[in-house]
């Protein structure tokens, strides 16, 4: 093997600039497909961190049928007690589940004793959505991301419309399922920014202050959102929570329904679409390899056709003749792979220690971060190696079987 | 040593059917120094594959020592070349990447798989034997025509070849390099009882021969003994 291994580099080293020129697209090609997977992973993370920890949460329970009609945010498909507690039961011992937050989305009316305007609200226990949520905190414009009872945490788009700024007393006016009017007086506790995305507009307010001004006297919940303590066992979680789904209503119809982050929010397709360009960036890369290697594995078996019939006629066996260009084939990909490697582990270095910053949509100042694992580095790389060993095997079949009295003619 | 029986060779071209060896038959002792004579077209190359297992007759039988080696298959003859016959060709054709010592080692490593330690005596005594033995590190490019046809014949006997088969082994050397070259083979087949079949239009090596087969249209019209 060290003597094919010998003969194949010699070989490659033969017409060092065409080698040259092969390994270095092979090495562009691990480069682009790494630094792009390194980035979009990183902005992917972002984007789900975003979504499912300053607003969605990673998993949410509701009374079956709410989210058929949650843009009307109906308060007679609220879970009440003996739901809630069926609910809390099942999840009290959950080994994947960090936390629990409940709470009662309404729509109402924000009036700033001047105008007034459309507002939807979640009624909210603050300790409780601030663990569920931790990035919400970050949302909100003010001293300190409190909220208590009294409060109002008023979106932005609302806040800038109604000319609201923190401190200000407003009146929040809404039906409650029965149709009957109530109103009360709160005080901005602070502005939260827009995020995109379902529940991206919605206002805060203490749970009890809903239940004031909806007149519930009961325990009664919209909805009970959940964060998991690793939102990779999203899966495992929902398979978990089996004994809620299963559960029966009075009609023998499912009671409740579990929805994921994924389920919910439209950004999973953008999410998934990341997903199929960083596919379609593989297959441009195998594309690559596989033109690259394939071309330059032909044309080393129509420059040596003499040379190949000279070894067959001294006896050189056929499956050794294919060893020799697969080997050739191999060490152009393992080359490219490894140098692809170092030089993208390099750049992705460099764009982390730069700090570089860019903006997203509202959002500016958000430091460009890189991930890029060891496993997506080995995945490529084994891509490329056997991109590079499948695109020979056609040019060493060929030449293996090139009948040798055919070929010590050529010139 | 070598038997060949009612061979002939037919190729296709296009429509037409070519016979290029009608009904050859012929013997070939061990140790015997022979050449295949005749003008362009007689068909000694294509003679010279067939015995030397590089092609296949369209029919007849090619016996050497013990072995029937028509219905071989490609791997099969691959490995009885590697094992019992040398090739030495016009043009030399040594692998250019590798030196004088590894192109003459290359068959032990990649045919029949010896030992390091054996390898390194057999490709010595050959580099002593063909004088090149100060030259062994230079790759076929650095050295003269005269020396590669040196090296070529090393590498045809590293095997212990029982036959070597050259092809006009002397047309791109001059004149005095060809002498020393068919001095060279004749020595080796008289210290070894090598056998060697050429194939040329070489007067200087149809004067050394001990057997001149005359070929003229695919068939023997004369095959004599020569003293030497």
């Amino acid at each position: 093997m060290n003597n094919i291994l010998k003969i194949s580099f010699r070989n490659l080293k033969r017409n060092s600039r065409r080698t040259l020129l092969t390994a270095s697209l092979i090495t562009l090609g691990v480069i682009f497909v790494l630094l792009y997977t390194a980035l979009s992973t990183s902005f992917k993370s972002y984007m789900v961190g975003q979504i499912t920890d300053s607003v969605m949460g990673h998993i949410q329970i509701h009374k079956k049928g709410y989210i058929a009609s949650v843009e009307n945010l109906p308060l007679d498909r609220n879970l009440n007690q003996k739901a809630i507690e069926f609910i809390e039961n099942q999840l009290k011992d959950n080994p994947y589940v960090e936390s629990i937050s409940y709470r009662i989305k309404f729509g109402g009316m924000f009036s700033n004793f001047v105008s007034s305007t459309n507002i939807r609200l979640n009624g909210v226990i603050p300790k409780d959505e601030f663990k569920t949520l931790p990035l919400l905190k970050e949302r909100i414009k003010g001293e300190s991301a409190k909220l208590k009872e009294g409060e109002i945490i008023v979106p932005e788009i609302i806040a800038k419309g109604m000319d609201v700024k923190k401190g200000d007393t407003i009146v929040l006016v809404a039906n409650n399922k029965k149709g009957s009017v109530n109103g009360i007086n709160l005080k901005v506790a602070g502005i939260a920014e827009q995020i995109s995305g379902p529940g991206g507009r919605d206002g805060y307010i203490h749970i009890d202050d809903a239940k004031k001004v909806l007149r519930i006297n009961e325990v009664e919940v919209s909805e009970i959102v959940i964060r998991l303590k690793d939102v990779a066992d999203l899966k495992k979680a929902v398979k978990s929570m089996q004994a809620i789904s299963d559960q029966r209503n009075k009609q023998d119809k499912p009671a409740f329904e579990i929805h994921t982050w994924e389920a919910l929010s439209p950004f999973y397709n953008i999410i998934k679409m990341l997903d199929i360009m960083n596919i379609s960036i593989q297959i441009i890369l195998i594309s690559i390899v596989l033109i690259s290697i394939l071309n330059v594995m032909i044309m080393s078996v129509y420059e040596r056709i003499k040379e190949i019939g000279t070894i067959s006629a001294m006896g050189t066996p056929p499956k050794t003749i294919v060893k020799l260009f697969l080997t050739e084939g191999l060490m152009l990909g393992i080359f490219g792979a490894i140098v692809g490697s170092v030089i993208s582990v390099l750049i992705v270095f460099g764009i982390d220690a730069a700090q570089i910053t860019y903006s997203f949509g509202r959002q500016s100042d958000l430091v460009l971060e890189t991930s890029l694992s060891f496993t997506q580095v080995i995945t490529v790389s084994i891509i490329v190696i056997v991109i590079s060993l499948i695109a020979s095997i056609s040019p060493a079949i060929k030449a293996s079987k090139l009948d040798p009295v055919e070929a010590l003619r050529s010139n | 040593m070598i038997e060949a029986k009612n061979l002939k060779k037919v190729y296709k071209a296009g429509e037409l059917d070519l016979t290029v060896i009608k009904d050859l038959s012929l013997k070939i002792g061990k140790g015997e120094f022979v050449s295949l004579i005749g003008p362009s077209g007689s068909g000694k190359s294509t003679v010279l594959n067939m015995l030397g297992c590089l092609d296949t007759p369209t029919s007849g039988d090619i016996i050497i020592g013990e072995t029937k080696t028509n219905g071989m298959n490609k791997s099969a003859l691959a490995n009885f070349r590697g094992e019992h016959i040398g090739f030495i060709f016009q043009s030399f054709n040594l692998i250019p990447v590798l030196s004088v010592y590894e192109n003459i080692e290359y068959p032990l490593i990649m045919i029949q798989d010896l030992p390091e330690e054996e390898r390194k005596q057999r490709v010595m005594s050959l580099l002593k034997e063909v004088g090149m033995e100060d030259q062994k590190d230079k790759t076929p490019d650095k050295i003269s025509g005269g020396q590669m046809q040196r090296v070529a014949i090393a590498r045809a006997l590293v095997t212990k070849p029982k036959i070597v088969f050259a092809d006009e082994p002397t047309a791109n050397l001059d004149s005095k390099t060809a002498h020393m070259i068919i001095e060279l083979m004749k020595r080796i087949q008289k210290e070894h009882g090598t056998t060697f079949i050429f194939a040329t239009h070489d007067e200087k090596i149809v004067s050394n021969v001990d057997r001149l087969i005359t070929l003229v249209d695919g068939e023997i019209v004369n095959d004599e003994k020569v003293a030497s």
